[in-house]
C-alpha cells in the first residue's frame, strides 16, 4: 500500500512553516527602461524619456510609458526596471489618495514627493531589497521649480538639469553648455532633442520613439510620443570598412 | 567574458574633503560642493556641512544616502534633547552622540567620514574627527575624505600641533587668527582639487566665533 508518510512529505505553501526561500528580492533587472532626462524653463519643468524596455540585451517592449503626472503639481520620469517602476506609481497613488482625503485643501508639492521617493529608496535598500530605478522628480508649486532625482540607494540631489543612466555621460555636458534659466518651452524642446539624438545614435538600448512632459503652475501635459528625424547615409556608414582596411 | 549583469551594492562613495581648524575664540570648517560617482559629476553644488546645534557644524562625506540619513537620525536627536533639556546642546556632547549614533550600526556602518567642530563650553575652538564606525578625537584641525590624503600632511607640517603624550595635556589649538586660518584653508582646497578629482567646483567655509556664525565661498576648479 502506498501511503505518504507525513514526515518525508516536502513542505509546500505551508502556512505554519513558511520557508525562508519564499523571501524574493531583485538582485538583478529584468525589463528596464534607459534615460531620462529632465530640465528648468522658465515656466516649470520639462522631461522627455523614450519609450523602450529592454529584456536584457533584447528591446522587447517598444511602447513603455515611463514619466507619469503625480499629484497636482508634479512629474516623475524613471529608468530602470519598469515593474518596479510601476509598483511606486502605486505607493505615489496611495499617498496621494491618503493625503486628499484629509480635505484640508493642503496637497503634497514636488519637494513632498521626492523627499518620500528619497526615504522609500534608501529604506529598500537598507533592507537589502532595492527598487531597481534612477528616478527624476518635477514639479512647480507657489511658484516654486523643483527638479531633482534619487537612485537606487538613496543618494538624492537637485539640480537645474537631471538625468539618469547615459544620460549623464552624454546629455549633461550638452545641458551643461546650453541651459539657461530663461529658456523658452520651444528652446528647451530643442536642447531636449538635441540630447536624445545623441543617446539614440550612441545607446543601444534607446528606440526612437519618445515623450516630452512639461509642467507648469497651472498645467500638465504629457505629450503624444513621436520620433526624430535621423541621419544615417553618411559615407562612414555607407561604407564602413572603407576607412578600417581589414588584412583580408 | 566580462560580466554583463547589474549587480547590487548598497553603497556608493560620492566622495569631497571636509576640513576644520580650531583657535583659541574660533572655529573653521569648510567642505567643497561637488558631489560624485566614479568618474561623473553628479553636481557641482551640493553642501556638505550642516549646522546641528548653536555652536556645532558637521561636515561629512562618503556615501551622501548615509551622511542624509545621519544628519536626520542627530537633527532628531538634538530635537528631543531641546525639549528634554531647554538648551542647545554643546559641542562635545554632540560628539559624543555623534560617536554613538556611528558605532550603533558597527555592523552595517554609515559610510560616512566626519569632521565635526564648533565652540565648546568655554568658548573655545574645538575639532572632533571620526572614522565611519565611531572612534573619535579631539583635536585642533582635522580633514577628511577623498582629499584627506593630501591635505592632512600638509595641515601637520604648518600647524605642528603638541603631541598628546606630553604631560600635563597641552591645548591642541591652533596659534593662527582667524583670517589666517581661513587662509589656509582656502590654500588647502585649492592644492587639493589640483590632484583629487572628487574635489571641486566651490568650497563652501563657515566660521563660528563669539559673535556668532558666518558663512563665505570661494569657486574651485571645475574640471
Amino acid at each position: 500500500m502506498m501511503m505518504e508518510s507525513p514526515a518525508s512529505a516536502p513542505v509546500e505553501n505551508s502556512l505554519l512553516a513558511s520557508p525562508d526561500s519564499a523571501i524574493q528580492r531583485t538582485k538583478t533587472p529584468y525589463v528596464t527602461g534607459t534615460s531620462v532626462i529632465g530640465l528648468k524653463y522658465k515656466d516649470g519643468i520639462l522631461m522627455v524619456a523614450d519609450m523602450g524596455g529592454s529584456y536584457g540585451s533584447t528591446i522587447r517592449y517598444k511602447s513603455v510609458q515611463r514619466i507619469e503626472k503625480v499629484g497636482k503639481h508634479s512629474l516623475i520620469g524613471a529608468s530602470g526596471e519598469i515593474s518596479d517602476f510601476q509598483e511606486i506609481l502605486r505607493y505615489l497613488d496611495d499617498l496621494v489618495l491618503n493625503d486628499n482625503m484629509w480635505d484640508d485643501g493642503n496637497s503634497l508639492g514636488p519637494k513632498d514627493i521626492h523627499n518620500y521617493l528619497v526615504r522609500v529608496m534608501y529604506n529598500r535598500r537598507n533592507k537589502f531589497n532595492p527598487l531597481w530605478n534612477n528616478l527624476i522628480l518635477g514639479g512647480v508649486k507657489n511658484g516654486q521649480k523643483y527638479l531633482g532625482t534619487v537612485n537606487m540607494i538613496g543618494v538624492h540631489y537637485e539640480d537645474n538639469h537631471v538625468a539618469t543612466g547615459f544620460g549623464n555621460h552624454l546629455a549633461r555636458p550638452i545641458l551643461r553648455d546650453e541651459w539657461r534659466e530663461d529658456l523658452s518651452f520651444e528652446e528647451g524642446v530643442k536642447i531636449l532633442e538635441k540630447c536624445m539624438r545623441v543617446l539614440l545614435y550612441r545607446d543601444r538600448s534607446a528606440v526612437n520613439k519618445l515623450q516630452i512632459a512639461k509642467i507648469t503652475e497651472d498645467d500638465v501635459q504629457i505629450y503624444p510620443p513621436y520620433a526624430l528625424k535621423t541621419v544615417w547615409n553618411l559615407a562612414a556608414f555607407q561604407n564602413p570598412s572603407a576607412s578600417a582596411p581589414g588584412s583580408w | 567574458m566580462t560580466i554583463q549583469q547589474a549587480s547590487f551594492s548598497p553603497y556608493d562613495n560620492n566622495g569631497g574633503t571636509c576640513v576644520a581648524v580650531a583657535g583659541a575664540d574660533y572655529c573653521v570648517i569648510a567642505a567643497d560642493t561637488r558631489m560624485s560617482t566614479g568618474y561623473n559629476v553628479l553636481t557641482r553644488d551640493y553642501s556638505k556641512i550642516r549646522q546641528l546645534a548653536d555652536k556645532s557644524v558637521l561636515a561629512s562625506s562618503g556615501f551622501q544616502a548615509d551622511v542624509r540619513a545621519l544628519q536626520k537620525v542627530l537633527e532628531a536627536r538634538h530635537l528631543t534633547y531641546q525639549h528634554q533639556h531647554n538648551k542647545q546642546m554643546s559641542c562635545p556632547a554632540m560628539a559624543q552622540l555623534l560617536s554613538n549614533t556611528l558605532y550603533y550600526k558597527r555592523f552595517f556602518p554609515y559610510y560616512a567620514f566626519n569632521v565635526l567642530a564648533g565652540l565648546d563650553q568655554e568658548g573655545k575652538g574645538c575639532v572632533f574627527t571620526y572614522d565611519a564606525v565611531g572612534s573619535y578625537e579631539r583635536t585642533g584641525y582635522s580633514a577628511q575624505g577623498s582629499g584627506s590624503t593630501l591635505i592632512m600632511p600638509f595641515l601637520d607640517n604648518q600647524l605642528k600641533s603638541p603631541s598628546p603624550l606630553l604631560l600635563p595635556a597641552q591645548d591642541a589649538v591652533t596659534p593662527l587668527s582667524e583670517s589666517e586660518a581661513v587662509d589656509l584653508v582656502k590654500t588647502c582646497f585649492a592644492s587639493a582639487t589640483e590632484r583629487d578629482i572628487y574635489t571641486g567646483d566651490k568650497l563652501e567655509i563657515l566660521v563660528l566665533n563669539a559673535q556668532g556664525i558666518r558663512r563665505e565661498y570661494m569657486e574651485l576648479r571645475k574640471d
